[in-house]
């Protein structure tokens, strides 16, 4: 018998596992998909091909709130984020190492590891005593509260590209008279711009995405999409929910082809 | 060339640079004082570690001195940060910036001083034609090969018209022929655009040809300053003899001191007449030096002798290796003549004939 040499492509039951993995990931979001264009009042009972729902969820004006609120949210946390974390980025790397760097880092990744559930119950206290003392219960909250998590996400990939960057450019720049506000503008920020725009994106996907906190923090009538469709749940469901999450996807699927492009047009 | 011997350009002053703390502290710079005059070719010269980009990085600003002065046209710059200095670099890996063209690098510094978009744009076209890149201006810095890059770096660094250039080993990502013609071209630019040049490097050749004075450098220190004919042939101290050219190093005891020279016995017994160095001063042990081009091989006779233990053949000259009586290995450098080979074999007995001035006594 031959005896058959190690091939790490040509391992039985590979392909069959790999096969099973991306159905058991894509099948349930084809399915949503696919109901989604559904004309029946059931969620799971076929009746014909519709885009009933997309209508109806494009006529209800509960969620085009939802939706312009959840976009104009992730807008301004996602900005907010990636000034914060583009600062803190170069705060961190443009520096010679000290005692308390290992900290900071986690301390700006400190929403990566501690649970969500922590902050969001934490916020709710802290949040409801400063709306009793200020009167202000706006969006402000949700902003900030948003901000807060969206940092270490538009971080990393910022961070990761400022400490591949070689420095002698910026050293080059100070050189040829360039103060440091014009060195970054000139030199750092150019060279950094697909990571700060990849930091963005993740940030504001992170924030259109987010239940557990925004439900936690919000006050009434500020409903995101995500927790208009968690409340739907909780009442009878219309297949009008998976026109949502359709509609979502695609959304999501746009930013990141977006994202893919504006990143590979190099010089 | 005009000389102007009385005006420096920048004055270095006891600096001295300290990295670390603690035990682990160390002197880059120890109480380092140099001048380098104005429109001069000065070269810091040393093995790698012994200080010299350290004391360019510090003309430059990207680093502070511990302690001392440096002073530029007389004004103290030592605290300044680089962007207020009127002193541009040539960095080693030419840091061209990737998004820019030839062209926008070439005119950054220019830019970043403000001046009016029409100079800016004569400027770059005249530099451009400085360094023959005219063809190549719009190309991204990425698109054109490091011969190239290297030409634009230098461009980009005399554009804004500094009062002094600084060149951190500039040559030594080229190959050897390249390396060659960009030694030339520098110089020449040197000579026409009549700036300062501060050169760093650890190849001995280039400074000797590019140079019109060196400074060598040792562990945060400058051992000697001096043109590169004071380098090589009247070295002050035995590692700048043993880092530029080679040497046979000769221990012996000087006795019999006059006017400059003096009588010195061998461990062999031989005793020579060799020049002594500036400020030696007798008692003890000492090294004489001997460059293998100032001794001749002699079939007999000659004031050392020995045995011929290799002879290699380098095409314009031969070496030939021979064991001294004493001990030590001394080499011998001979010019080749057509058709006639040096005339010693392995194993052949020789003495060797040192030329009237060839032998010099060396602080240790």
């Amino acid at each position: 018998m031959a005896r058959r040499t190690f091939d790490i492509r040509a391992q039985p039951g590979f392909g069959l596992l790999a096969l099973f993995t991306f159905f058991a990931l894509y099948l349930p979001i084809a399915a949503l998909v696919a109901y989604s264009f559904n004309s029946a009042d059931s969620l799971s009972r076929w009746d014909g091909l519709s885009l009933r729902w997309f209508i109806s969820a494009w006529q209800n004006s509960n969620v085009q709130d939802a939706a312009i609120r959840s976009l104009v949210l992730a807008l301004w946390a996602a900005t907010l984020a990636t000034i914060v974390a583009t600062m803190a980025a170069l705060a961190t790397t443009r520096t010679e190492p000290y005692r308390g760097l290992t900290f900071k880092y986690a301390f700006i990744n400190q929403p990566l590891m501690v649970p969500e559930i922590v902050t969001a119950v934490a916020l709710l206290i802290v949040f409801s005593r400063v709306k009793v003392w200020t009167g202000y219960s706006g969006m402000g909250y949700l902003v900030l509260a948003h901000t807060a998590f969206c940092i270490p996400f538009a971080y990393l990939p910022i961070r990761a590209r400022l400490e591949s960057m070689d420095l002698t450019l910026e050293r080059a720049a100070a050189d040829l008279y360039a103060t440091p506000w014009q060195a970054f503008r000139r030199v750092t920020l150019p060279l950094l711009r697909p990571a700060v725009i990849a930091g963005f994106m993740l940030a504001f996907v992170i924030s259109l995405d987010d239940v557990v906190i925004t439900e936690f923090v919000k006050s009434g009538g500020q409903d995101t999409l995500p927790t208009y469709m968690l409340g739907q749940l909780r009442r009878e469901t219309t297949p009008e929910v998976n026109a949502i999450a359709t509609l979502f996807l695609a959304l999501s699927v746009l930013l990141v082809t977006v994202f893919f492009f504006v990143n590979r047009r190099k010089p | 060339m005009p000389e102007k011997p009385d005006r420096n350009a920048i004055e270095v002053r006891n600096v001295s640079k300290l990295f670390g703390s603690g035990s682990a502290q160390f002197a880059a710079l120890d109480r380092v004082s140099v001048n380098i005059r104005e429109n001069e070719f000065f070269t810091l010269l040393g093995p790698s570690g012994c200080g010299k980009t350290t004391l360019l990085r510090l003309i430059a600003g990207f680093d502070y001195p511990t302690e001392g002065e440096i002073f530029l046209y007389g004004k103290d710059i030592a605290v300044l940060p680089p962007f207020n200095r009127p002193v541009n670099t040539v960095f080693q890996s030419y840091a061209l910036f990737p998004h820019m063209t030839v062209a926008q690098n070439i005119g950054f510094g220019l830019e970043m001083l403000g001046k009016p978009k029409a100079e800016v744009a004569a400027r770059v076209a005249q530099m451009l034609k400085l360094v023959r890149m005219e063809a190549l201006a719009e190309r991204r810095t990425s698109q054109i090969s490091g011969g190239q890059q290297q030409r634009v770096a230098l461009a980009r660094a005399l554009a804004p018209q500094p009062r002094v250039l600084l060149l951190d080993e500039p040559l030594s990502a080229l190959d050897y022929k390249l390396r060659k013609e960009m030694q030339i071209e520098l110089k020449t630019l040197q000579h026409e655009t009549g700036i300062t040049f501060i050169f760093v490097t650890h190849d001995q050749e280039e400074a000797l040809t590019m140079s019109d004075r060196i400074a060598v450098m040792s562990a945060g220190r400058i051992l000697q300053v001096g043109s590169p004919w004071d380098i090589y042939d009247k070295p002050a101290e035995r590692f700048v003899a043993d880092f530029i050219g080679e040497s046979n190093f000769l221990k012996g005891t000087v006795s019999d001191i006059q006017a400059g020279t003096g009588q010195v016995r061998l461990s062999s017994g031989a005793v020579i007449r060799a020049t002594l160095a500036e400020g030696f001063t007798p008692g003890g042990e000492a090294t004489v030096i001997v460059r293998p081009e100032h001794a001749r091989a002699v079939a007999s006779g000659g004031q050392l002798s020995g045995t011929v233990e290799t002879v290699v053949y380098f095409g314009t000259d031969t070496h030939i290796h021979i064991r001294l009586d004493g001990g030590e290995l001394f080499t011998v450098r001979q010019q080749n003549a057509r058709s006639r080979s040096c005339g010693f074999e392995v194993g052949d007995r020789a003495g060797i004939e040192i030329a009237d001035d060839g032998a010099q006594v060396l602080r240790d």
